[in-house]
């Protein structure tokens, strides 16, 4: 679901050491205080990529793009935009915009009004402003809500009018902070859809924070994910979600099932791994740099897992469990296993026939997975 | 219905519910249910009531003494309503005493006074407590604090005193000429004391915690991220208080005047300690009526005169709560 640029990495600016990142942050750290918001943190994000700033609630993600902004300064690092160094310039001589959580839409002012402010202060001449207004109404459908104030729209449409007042100078860079937090689903993913056409129609960069993982999934080119002010990993949806670094990203993004083990062996090109939820070892087919003995963590994603009634012929990355609790959805079943050893693990399978077969509560079955599902997490 | 009113009603209701339910309680309410008093309109009775008891009795009081005529006894008017014979009632109403109040000059000439030394007064506290409310509402959260308790504190001395106070300051041999003296600045005092000077200072100084506080309440409120939007969207600060802080501060702007304006044209304490045998105020003339001429029912009439008066720009308040209100 990712954007194309994903699916050829040759043309990933991200991939290529030469490319030149059009923002460039490096080494921020913002203090209120005591307390450390944003820690030491170095991103580069580059042209016509659509950034997403993932993180919990609290862990920085707003102030590192008030910083950006530059309603915030910070304490010690600096922000390169397109090669300028953006210390001591003020919000309103950066080309950036930026649509807020709140919208911050003027309350006084009809949509009309707060659309066309950017560019009343740019000076512009009043007839191109609303030639310039009526486009950019239309293109987020509120032409008829012109003249209406801001308090006589619903959520949505204020949310597309905060869009259209960030988009309407065209800045070459646009933050958008929690854009979708106060849609509906339905609404959500429909605006989801138009953000990220508008994006590739305008050619805008969009650096966007959001606590939504599958928001941050459906609309990236690259995601950030952010713990307690430090970036953690930065990689494509597709790199976060099957190689997710630590047990944090791989418990934030999606859902996991993590067996501890310590490691029995390790070979160039495999690992096995006994754990003590499972009576079998764990076979990887990756290699990892560490000696045997030391305790690592098995990550397998519940859709890699495979349920049968009879033991499965393979010696490894098997377990015996009964089923615990099923949850039909359609297309998908969820199994929650509980195996031998108390653990449980949480399986999903696809629906792929009208009768495919189901699992019942309390029946004796086998959790098996392939050695390239599995994930050594070290951290 | 304006917003805002049910969910009021509504917790008032969760409130008064486990009273509602004890004994008593339903006693009472089957009682006031049987009068066709419900929770509501019960709660909403307490100001009708009130105001009817400290405003409209009074009112009608004044109302009737300016209709009647000045005698010499006690009190000084005559009745409006006698009893004849036979059970003949007769009204007699006198409005002379308005007729009168157009026929003099002072009159008019006093509540135009009145009302332009309100008018320049409310325009200088404006002046001078927009910054000042501006200020304290941008204060950190405890200089804030004290900074309003700074504002309020005068009030912890009679406003007769703080009036009073102003003379030592302002008389020729006071705090300020005596300074500028002994600096050589001056050589004579420069007289200030029963100037329209004075009672300008007076009022302004008297009336501006009026205007700072709504001014703060409202400013207080206004939405940080507005300014920042402003900003983002190339807006420089002072072009953004401008177009932004200051028309969203209008509600406070207008409760602030109205709060200074409505009473300083009443004013009567500070022209008469203050001002000048020529500073014509109508709060003036209405003491002296009643005083003085022992006229109460010219001085009635002079009150309502000066009700009437105020009623515009009252209505005008009204009007614009209204429309604030409904849009927010
Ligand atoms: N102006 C401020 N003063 C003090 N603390 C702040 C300020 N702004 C943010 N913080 C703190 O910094 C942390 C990160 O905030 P924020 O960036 O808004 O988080 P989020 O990731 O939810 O957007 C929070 O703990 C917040 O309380
Ligand atoms: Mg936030």
């Amino acid at each position: 679901m990712a954007s194309d640029n994903t699916k050829d990495k040759s043309k990933s600016p991200w991939n290529d050491p030469y490319a030149d990142p059009y923002i460039s942050i490096e080494n921020i750290t913002k203090k209120f205080g005591d307390f450390t918001a944003v820690d030491n943190v170095s991103l580069k994000i580059y042209k016509n990529e659509l950034f997403c700033l993932l993180g919990g609630s609290g862990c920085g993600k707003s102030t590192l793009l008030r910083m950006l902004a530059g309603f915030e300064n910070p304490t010690s690092g600096r922000i390169l935009l397109d090669g300028q160094d953006m210390a001591g310039i003020y919000p309103y001589d950066r080309p950036v915009n930026m649509m807020f959580q709140s919208y911050a839409l003027f309350p006084h002012m009809t949509i009309e009004k707060n659309v066309a402010f950017g560019l009343h202060q740019d000076g512009m001449h009043k007839g191109e402003i609303r030639k310039r207004v009526a486009d950019m109404l239309e293109l987020v459908k509120l032409e008829d809500f012109a003249k209406r104030k801001p308090h006589q729209l619903s959520g949505g449409q204020r949310q597309r009018v905060a869009l259209a007042r960030s988009l309407i100078k065209q800045p070459k860079l646009l933050l958008l902070d929690e854009p979708l937090g106060a849609l509906d689903k339905k609404l959500r993913e429909n605006t989801q859809f138009e953000l990220m056409n508008l994006q590739e129609e305008l050619g805008i960069t969009f650096v966007v924070v959001t606590h939504d993982q599958e928001e941050a999934m459906t609309l990236s080119s690259r995601i950030g994910i952010m713990d307690s002010g430090k970036i953690v990993q930065v990689g494509t949806p597709n790199e976060i979600y099957e190689y997710p670094g630590t047990r944090y990203v791989a418990d934030f993004i999606g859902s996991i099932n993590l067996f501890d083990g310590n490691v029995v062996e390790d070979e160039a090109d495999h690992v096995r791994i006994q754990s003590e939820d499972t009576d079998a070892t764990l076979y990887i087919d990756h290699g990892v740099a560490v000696t045997e003995g030391s305790r690592v963590g098995v990550a397998v994603r519940p859709e890699k897992m495979k349920l049968t009634r009879n033991r499965p012929d393979q010696a490894d990355n098997v377990a015996e469990g009964i089923i615990d609790e099923v949850a039909y959805m359609g297309n998908l079943s969820v199994y929650r296993v509980r195996l031998k050893s108390g653990k449980i693990v949480k399986a999903t399978l696809p629906n792929l026939d009208r009768d495919t077969e189901q699992f019942d509560w309390d029946e004796q079955v086998y959790v098996s997975w392939k050695p390239k599902s599995g994930l050594v997490l070290l951290s | 219905m304006r917003a805002g009113y049910l969910p009021l009603g509504k917790r008032l209701t969760s409130v008064l519910e486990p009273f509602a339910n004890s004994v008593v309680g339903r006693f009472v309410v089957s009682i006031f249910g049987a009068l066709g008093i419900t929770g509501r309109t019960g709660v909403i009775s307490i100001p009708f009531f009130w105001l009817g008891i400290f405003f409209l009795i009074p009112f009608a009081f004044v109302l009737k003494i300016s209709l009647s005529e000045s005698i010499l006894a006690i009190p000084p008017y005559s009745d409006l309503i006698e009893w004849g014979e036979e059970g003949l009632i007769s009204l007699h109403l006198n409005f002379g005493n308005f007729l009168f109040l157009l026929e003099d000059d002072l009159y008019w000439f006093s509540y135009v006074n009145s009302a332009k030394i309100a008018l320049i007064s409310t325009f200088f506290c404006l002046l001078i407590g927009y910054p000042m409310a501006y200020g304290i509402a941008r204060a950190s959260p405890a200089n804030r604090n004290i900074l309003l308790m700074l504002i309020i504190l005068p009030f912890w001395t009679s406003f007769l005193l703080r009036v009073y106070a102003w003379i030592g300051l302002l008389k020729n041999n006071g705090l300020f000429n005596n300074i500028l003296m002994g600096l050589g600045i001056i050589d004579e005092p420069i007289v200030m004391m029963q100037t329209d000077f004075a009672v300008y200072l007076g009022i302004i100084y008297s009336y501006l915690p009026f205007m700072i506080l709504p001014l703060y309440a409202n400013l207080e409120k206004l939405d940080g991220t507005l300014l920042e939007a402003a900003s983002d969207l190339g807006c420089k600060p002072i072009k953004a208080f401008f177009v932004v802080t200051l028309p969203l501060s209008i509600p406070g702007i207008v409760a602030g005047s109205m709060l200074v304006f409505i009473p300083a044209v009443g004013e009567f304490v500070i022209p008469a300690l203050l001002g000048g045998p020529d500073t014509l105020m109508i709060g003036r003339v209405l003491w002296d009526e009643f005083f003085n001429n022992r006229d109460w029912p010219l001085a009635s009439a002079v009150a309502i005169a000066m009700l009437l008066f105020l009623v515009v720009p009252i209505m005008f308040f009204q009007y614009f709560q209204n429309k604030q209100s409904e849009a927010s």
